[in-house]
């Protein structure tokens, strides 16, 4: 080949290209609308589009994986955003269900309002936050939620920093914490639960986004505490002790189970997690309505979920849901990350738009 | 300020054989501690495939590479990850490399030398250092949201593109630079005109050099997160994009150029940071797998190079 031949070829991919290019917004704007039905490219014949927070991810890819077996034509994406990124694109309609490990915020129902985006909040299982410390350590078997509060609170910063200043009877030994990255969902919860104010807590903690880096730091030093998510602790339960939480002084020590989350017993770590659906995309793609009855389905909404190491719901708060999706009830039963939901809580919710 | 006074003030008081010596001692500090940094750079990578090839090697067989994710670790696969990053990868060497070329001529062998082309000169040099993630915002502000272009296969070539295309100018210029004069001269002289002496005598002399620009630009696209996570990569996907070739007329169909899509870096990422260990065996072995991507990529490069090099001659 000459350098004619060369040059002719990249102007040919070039013309292609730019062609395509002029082509795309059309074709495309289609396809991100919600209310695109058959007219739009064959690229986007049957396709739902999830996408949002990381730690809900797992559930609706096991969801899409085995919906997609069940159902040949359509398709199905999950992204992963984020909670907050999801949302933007949700607002913006460009995605038929957002994947979110809290609540609505206000801006973002202000956002999908002003968009007139149309959204059924589903719950659609439970993570039960873990707290961790060594299998070494021997100590800390049961802690009550004064005790966390003791030691996660911003006024503790630089001051607890020995075991022993938790609690008496503990030992003489150095306090390390691990725990989730800050911009995380799992963090918001978990300091509104433990500190009584949401995103607030000491600084001089080991954070990160990743929990395999707070798997590893626990499970190597014999003094370190740490929480994230059930499903990190059951896959590390060689490596890892989990602490059962006391709600108070007075109140039973509870363990982090699949059983104590679903019947409200672990309180107040157990969360909700949810998906939002696109009224609109729910009423005009068959897909999308047909692809969220799977998801509620009592027998995958249990066995899948639990198989991916979450907590299912009840059966009555399953139905409950079901039923709310299949009236298309619009709206958000929160105002910010409420603690200590128990199921029954969540089924009385007023729902506003 | 003639020499021998700076010599002798400098040279008092030493023999010629200490110098002597003195020179050999420091050319040999410096070939050792250029050695060690080698061994040192070496042992890291080696050890770092070392981990991949023991983590992840035996978990790769034809159903890793044709299967697509999974929520099991055991029967999840990368084939939408491999397709989608070798898809990407050709929209961007397909728009990166002539317009990274046709620049770098333009700037070195067309452009009037003034403070303009100074300028560009050295925005395009200070792009190469721009983080990978603006590329990314860029994009999504651009191309996905103003122009509504969607989070297409598309799309992330032409981010890709954009990110790898200082590198490929710099590296055109450069070679371009390298040529002698001589040879532009003598070709001005037998009467060629401006394009001919480009396309007939200064290309083909600076190709090696491009394509070497062309292998450090891909390389690094390859291996790239941020920007196409901005742009809305998605994680889990199922299917492929539409064929590029058909049955009927035109036989060839640009519709997966408008596809959505995964990239390898992207599963990797996802999987790292899930609870299964499985999930982290996979992670590995598609570490593993981009890595021989990126080796084939270069491998090809590289061959090309020589063939062209040869032809020179």
């Amino acid at each position: 080949m000459n350098l004619k031949t060369y040059s002719l070829l990249a102007v040919a991919i070039l013309a292609i290209t730019a062609c395509n290019k002029n082509a795309t917004p059309a074709g495309d704007g289609a396809t991100n609308a919600p209310a695109a039905t058959s007219e739009a490219a064959p690229v986007a014949q049957g396709l739902v589009a999830a996408d949002g927070s990381s730690t809900v991810f797992p559930i609706t890819e096991a969801m899409a994986e085995e919906f997609q077996k069940a159902n040949a034509g359509i398709k199905v994406t999950v992204g992963l955003s984020g909670t907050g990124g999801g949302f933007k694109k949700f607002c913006r309609g460009e995605t038929d269900i957002s994947n979110a490990s809290r609540p609505i915020k206000a801006e973002e129902k202000d956002a999908c309002k002003a968009a007139g985006v149309e959204y059924i909040e589903l719950p659609i299982a439970l993570d039960a936050l873990t707290v961790v410390v060594n299998p070494q350590n021997t100590w800390a078997t049961e802690m009550t939620v004064d005790e966390l509060k003791k030691i996660w609170e911003p006024e503790a910063q630089g001051k607890i920093t020995n075991w022993n200043q938790v609690r008496s009877s503990f030992p003489d030994k150095p306090l390390i914490l691990y725990g989730a990255g800050v911009d995380s969902g799992t963090y918001d919860y978990f300091t509104a639960a433990i500190v009584g104010k949401e995103h607030s807590s000491r600084g001089d903690f080991t954070a990160s986004e990743d929990d395999n880096v707070l798997v590893q730091g626990v499970s190597g030093d014999v003094n370190a505490l740490g929480f994230f998510g059930l499903a990190y602790y059951e896959e590390n339960k060689d490596k890892l002790k989990d602490v059962k939480i006391k709600a108070n002084p007075a109140a039973p020590a509870v363990e982090p189970t699949v059983e104590n989350a679903r019947s409200g017993k672990y309180q107040p770590l157990s969360r909700p997690i949810f998906i939002y659906v696109n009224k609109k995309a729910a009423d005009t793609k068959p897909e999308v309505a047909k692809f969220v009855e799977f998801y509620l389905d009592s027998q995958n909404a249990t066995d899948l979920v639990k198989e991916v190491g979450y907590v299912p719901l009840p059966d009555n708060a399953q139905a409950a849901f079901r039923e709310r999706f299949a009236k298309r009830e619009i709206g958000t039963g929160f105002t910010g990350s409420k603690i200590g939901v128990s199921i029954e809580d969540l089924l009385k919710e007023k729902l506003v738009y | 300020m003639s020499t021998p006074g700076l010599s002798s003030s400098r040279f008092d008081g030493y023999s010629e054989a200490r110098l002597l010596k003195r020179a050999k001692w420091s050319d040999g500090l410096f070939a050792v501690l250029g050695l060690l940094v080698l061994v040192a750079t070496l042992l890291v990578l080696g050890a770092l495939v070392a981990d991949f090839i023991n983590d992840g090697a035996s978990r790769i067989d034809g159903d890793f590479l044709t299967s697509y994710p999974s929520r099991r670790p055991g029967s999840a696969g990368i084939l939408s990850a491999w397709v989608g990053t070798t898809l990407v990868m050709i929209v961007t060497a397909a728009l990166a490399v002539p317009l990274g070329v046709a620049a770098g001529v333009y700037l070195e062998e067309y452009a009037p030398k003034n403070w303009v082309t100074d300028f560009i000169e050295i925005n395009v040099t200070n792009l190469a250092g721009v983080p990978s993630i603006i590329y990314g915002l860029l994009a999504l502000g651009l191309f996905v949201q103003t122009l509504a272009m969607g989070q297409t296969i598309l799309v992330a070539g032409i981010t890709l593109a954009l990110l790898i295309l200082p590198i490929l100018i710099v590296a055109t210029r450069e070679s371009l630079r390298a040529i002698p004069q001589d040879i532009r001269e003598a070709s001005f002289g037998l009467g060629a005109d401006q394009w001919q002496t480009v396309s007939g005598y200064l290309l083909p002399a600076a190709r090696p050099g491009i394509l070497t620009g062309a292998i450090v630009g891909m390389s690094r696209a390859i291996g790239e997160t941020a920007p196409i996570i901005t742009i809305g990569a998605l994680t889990f996907i199922a299917f492929l994009p539409p064929s590029p070739i058909q049955s009927s007329f035109p036989f060839v169909n640009f519709d997966w150029l408008n596809s959505p899509f995964t990239v390898m870096p992207i599963q990797m990422f996802n999987w790292v940071s899930r609870p299964q260990a499985g999930f982290h065996i996979n992670a590995a072995a598609t570490g593993l797998i981009l890595l021989a991507m990126t080796l084939l990529m270069n491998g090809f490069a590289i061959w090309l190079r020589y063939r062209l090099r040869r032809n020179l001659r």
